[in-house]
C-alpha cells in the first residue's frame, strides 16, 4: 500500500501509557490532523512516526516498508517543530539548504533549491538574511521551506502555528493547506486547535488519553461524533442523557423525542446536539420546558442558555430567526431527531 | 523595566560599599604594583623610589620571551583541553534527569574545595613510580615495570586541566541547559547523524559561550604557579612561577611587579583580539 500505516503502536514511559494500541492508515497525499487536548499522546505519536521516539511495541510502515527501527536521519521525512528550531548561526538560505549541504550537494544546486523554496513560501530574496531578524510568520515559512528541501515522503508538523497570533494563524492555515495540495505531499499536523484541524485536514484523528477516539473527515467528526469525548472536544455541544421508556420511545429530560432511535439493546445513553440545531419555541406539547437563564447577543449569532430539568442547554440562533427571549422567560426547547447523535456515555 | 537616573547624591549610596571595596582591594594594590614596577631594586634592602624602565628592559630578553611564550601556550592548551572535554560532558549531563545532574554537579563542585597544593601533591603521588597509576598499568599488562610519570609537561597539563574542569562545567552548564533540544532533533530529521548534528549544530549555536569559556579558563590557568613547580621541570615553569621566585626568593619586587604588569597587558591583548575576531566573524 502506498502511504503510511501505523499498526498496534504503543508507547510507554514507565507505568504511563502515552500512546496505547494505535492503528492508523494514511493514504498517499492525505492531509491528516492529530487533534486532542494536551497530554493525549498526539505529539508522542508524531515523534514516533518521525523516529525521534521509539515505539514500545507495534510497527510503522511507509509504502510497504517497515521503518520502525530506521533512525530519524535515514527516513527522509520533513519536520517542523513547535519551537521551529531554526539554526540561529545560519542565514535563511543556509537553514533551508542544510539538508542538501549534509548530503554534499554542489553549492549552486543548494542556492537554486533555497531560492526555489523561498519562492514557494512567498519569501523571495530572503536567502541572505539572518534568521534572528525575521518575524514570527517569516520564521514559520522558513521552517516549512527547510523541511521541504529534500521533497520528503512525509511532512510532519508539531503544533506549527502555536507561536503565531490569531489572525496570522488563520491565514497560515489556508496557506499550508494550499501548499500541501499543490505538492501532493502526505502531511501530518499535530494540533489542539479544532478550527485548525477542520480548516486543513482531509482526515481528522481525534485522540484522548493515548487512544484514537475517532478518525474521519472533518464534517463527519462534527456531524457524527463517535463518543461523548469527541462531541465535547469538537465545537461546542449539548450532551443530554437519553433513556428508553416502557413504550420503547427515546426520552430526553422527560419528553419523548419522536423519530429518535436508540441502538439495539441499550436503554441509557447520551445524545449530542449542536447548539445551532436546537430550536426554541413556545412551551407546549412535544417541547421540553425550560427557563432562559442568560442571553448572549454576539451580533452575528445569539446564544441562549436554558435551564431544563437540571440540565443546561445552549441554543445558537441568528438574529434573522427572531427568537426574542430574555432571561427568566419560559420557552419550549425542540430537539429535532435528525440532529441528535446518540453516543456512548 | 524603566530605570530612572539617580537624582541626588543619596541615590548613589548603594554604590558606596562596593566602590570602597573595589578601591581598597583592587585599585590601590594594583596601582602600587604598577608604581613599584618602575622603582629601583636596592640589593641591600627592598627597593628605592625612583623612575626607571630597567625592569621592563630586562624582561625584553629571549629568556623571558620563551617563558612568556610557554606560559601562554600552556594556558591556551589547558583552556582548549578543558572546553573540549567539558563541552560534550556537560551536554550529556544536561540530558540526564534532574537527580543525576545534582549528584554529578555536587561531586564536581567538591573538587573546587581542594586547593592547588592538595591537587598538585595528589597528582604527584598518582604519577609517582612507587605508588602511582603506572603500577596499575603493570598489573593490566600494559607496562613492563612501573615508571615515574612526572616531572613532565603531561603531568602539569593533566593536573591543571583537572583543576579547571569544574569551573569550565559551571560556565558551560547554564547555556547548555537553555539550549533548545529540538535543534538537534531538527538536524536529525534533515539527515544528520546524532554525532554530526552535535558538532554541526549544537557547537556552532553556542559559539559565543565556547569562546567566553575558553577565555575564562585561559585566564584562570595563567595564574597557576604551584602545579608547574610540583609536577614540572624548570623549563615547565610559567611566568607566574618566575614572578613568585623574583618577589619572594630573590627579593626583587620591582622586577616581579614589571613581569606581572606585562602578563596582565598580554592577557588583556589576547582576550581583546579573541573578542574582536569573534565579532568580525558574526558580522560577516
Amino acid at each position: 500500500m502506498s502511504g503510511l500505516a501505523v499498526s498496534n503502536v504503543t508507547k510507554q514511559f514507565g507505568d504511563f501509557k502515552a500512546v496505547e494500541n494505535v492503528n492508523l492508515s494514511v493514504p498517499h497525499g492525505t492531509f491528516v490532523c492529530l487533534l486532542g487536548p494536551s497530554g493525549c499522546g498526539k505529539t508522542t505519536l508524531l515523534r514516533m512516526i518521525a523516529g525521534l521516539e521509539e515505539p514500545s511495541s507495534g510497527a510503522i510502515v511507509i509504502d510497504g516498508e517497515d521503518i520502525t527501527g530506521v533512525p530519524t536521519h535515514k527516513r527522509n521525512f520533513g519536520m517542523v517543530f513547535q519551537s521551529l528550531a531554526l539554526f540561529p548561526h545560519l542565514s535563511v538560505g543556509d537553514n533551508i539548504s542544510y539538508a542538501l549541504r549534509i548530503r554534499g550537494t554542489a553549492k549552486e544546486e543548494q542556492r537554486k533549491r533555497a531560492d526555489e523554496l523561498l519562492k514557494l513560501v512567498h519569501l523571495p530574496g530572503f536567502a541572505d538574511r539572518p534568521v534572528t531578524k525575521l518575524s514570527g510568520g517569516q520564521r514559520q515559512r522558513v521552517a516549512i521551506a527547510r523541511a521541504l528541501a529534500l521533497s520528503p515522503k512525509l511532512f510532519l508538523l508539531d503544533e506549527p502555528m502555536s507561536a503565531l497570533d490569531a489572525k496570522l494563524r488563520e491565514s497560515m492555515q489556508v496557506e499550508l493547506r494550499q501548499l500541501q495540495q499543490r505538492l501532493g505531499i502526505t502531511t501530518i499536523v499535530v494540533t489542539h486547535d479544532q478550527r485548525e484541524a477542520l480548516t486543513m485536514a482531509d482526515l481528522v484523528v481525534v485522540m484522548g488519553q493515548g487512544r484514537i477516539r475517532q478518525a474521519a473527515s472533518p464534517i463527519e467528526i462534527y456531524r457524527k461524533p463517535a463518543d461523548a469525548f469527541v462531541a465535547d472536544f469538537i465545537g461546542s455541544t449539548n450532551l443530554l442523557d437519553v433513556s428508553t421508556d416502557s413504550a420503547g420511545r427515546a426520552v430526553i429530560l422527560g419528553t419523548a423525542i419522536p423519530g429518535l432511535a436508540m441502538p439495539q439493546g441499550t436503554t441509557k445513553a447520551s445524545v449530542s446536539i449542536r447548539p445551532e440545531d436546537v430550536h426554541l419555541g413556545q412551551p407546549g406539547s412535544g417541547a421540553i420546558e425550560g427557563t432562559v437563564t442568560f442571553v448572549r447577543d454576539l451580533g452575528a449569532t445569539i446564544e441562549t442558555y436554558i435551564e431544563a430539568g437540571g440540565s443546561s442547554i445552549v441554543a445558537v440562533t441568528t438574529p434573522r430567526e427572531r427568537v426574542d427571549v430574555a432571561a427568566g422567560d419560559k420557552v419550549g426547547v425542540i430537539l429535532p431527531a435528525e440532529s441528535c447523535v446518540v453516543v456512548k456515555s | 523595566m524603566r530605570r530612572e537616573k539617580p537624582q541626588s547624591l543619596a541615590d548613589y549610596t548603594p554604590l558606596f560599599f562596593p566602590g570602597v571595596m573595589l578601591v581598597v582591594f583592587f585599585v590601590i594594590p594594583f596601582s602600587t604594583m604598577i608604581a613599584v614596577s618602575f622603582f629601583q631594586r636596592d640589593p641591600s634592602g627592598f627597593y628605592t623610589t625612583a623612575f626607571t624602565l630597567d625592569n621592563y628592559a630586562r624582561f625584553l630578553s629571549l629568556f623571558f620571551a620563551k617563558i612568556l611564550g610557554f606560559s601562554l601556550l600552556l594556558s591556551v592548551t589547558v583552556a582548549i583541553c578543558c572546553v573540549a572535554l567539558a563541552f560534550p560532558f556537560t551536554y550529556l549531563l544536561t540530558r540526564q534527569v534532574r537527580k543525576v545532574q545534582t549528584v554529578w554537579l555536587v561531586a564536581l563542585l567538591s573538587v573546587l574545595s581542594l586547593s592547588e597544593v592538595i591537587i598538585g601533591f595528589a597528582w604527584s603521588t598518582l604519577f609517582s613510580r612507587t605508588a602511582g597509576i603506572s603500577n596499575l598499568f603493570v598489573g593490566l599488562g600494559l607496562l613492563e615495570k612501573p615508571v615515574a610519570l612526572y616531572p613532565t609537561f603531561g603531568a602539569v597539563l593533566t593536573a591543571m586541566v583537572y583543576q579547571a574542569f569544574p569551573y569550565t562545567i559551571l560556565v558551560l552548564y547554564p547555556a547548555l541547559v537553555r539550549l533548545d533540544p529540538t535543534l538537534l532533533e531538527a538536524a536529525r530529521t534533515l539527515g544528520c547523524s546524532p554525532m554530526r548534528a552535535f558538532f554541526n549544530v549544537v557547537v556552532p549555536a553556542l559559539r559565543n559561550t565556547v569562546v567566553a569559556t575558553v577565555i575564562m579558563v585561559f585566564v584562570f590557568a595563567l595564574g597557576s604557579y604551584l602545579i608547574p613547580q610540583i609536577l614540572g621541570r624548570p623549563q615547565h615553569w610559567t611566568l607566574s612561577v618566575h614572578i613568585t621566585d623574583q618577589a619572594i626568593y630573590q627579593s626583587n619586587m620591582p622586577f616581579a611587579a614589571a613581569m606581572a604588569v606585562f602578563l596582565v597587558l598580554i592577557s588583556l591583548a589576547l582576550v581583546g583580539l579573541t573578542l574582536l575576531a569573534g565579532r568580525k566573524e558574526s558580522a560577516s
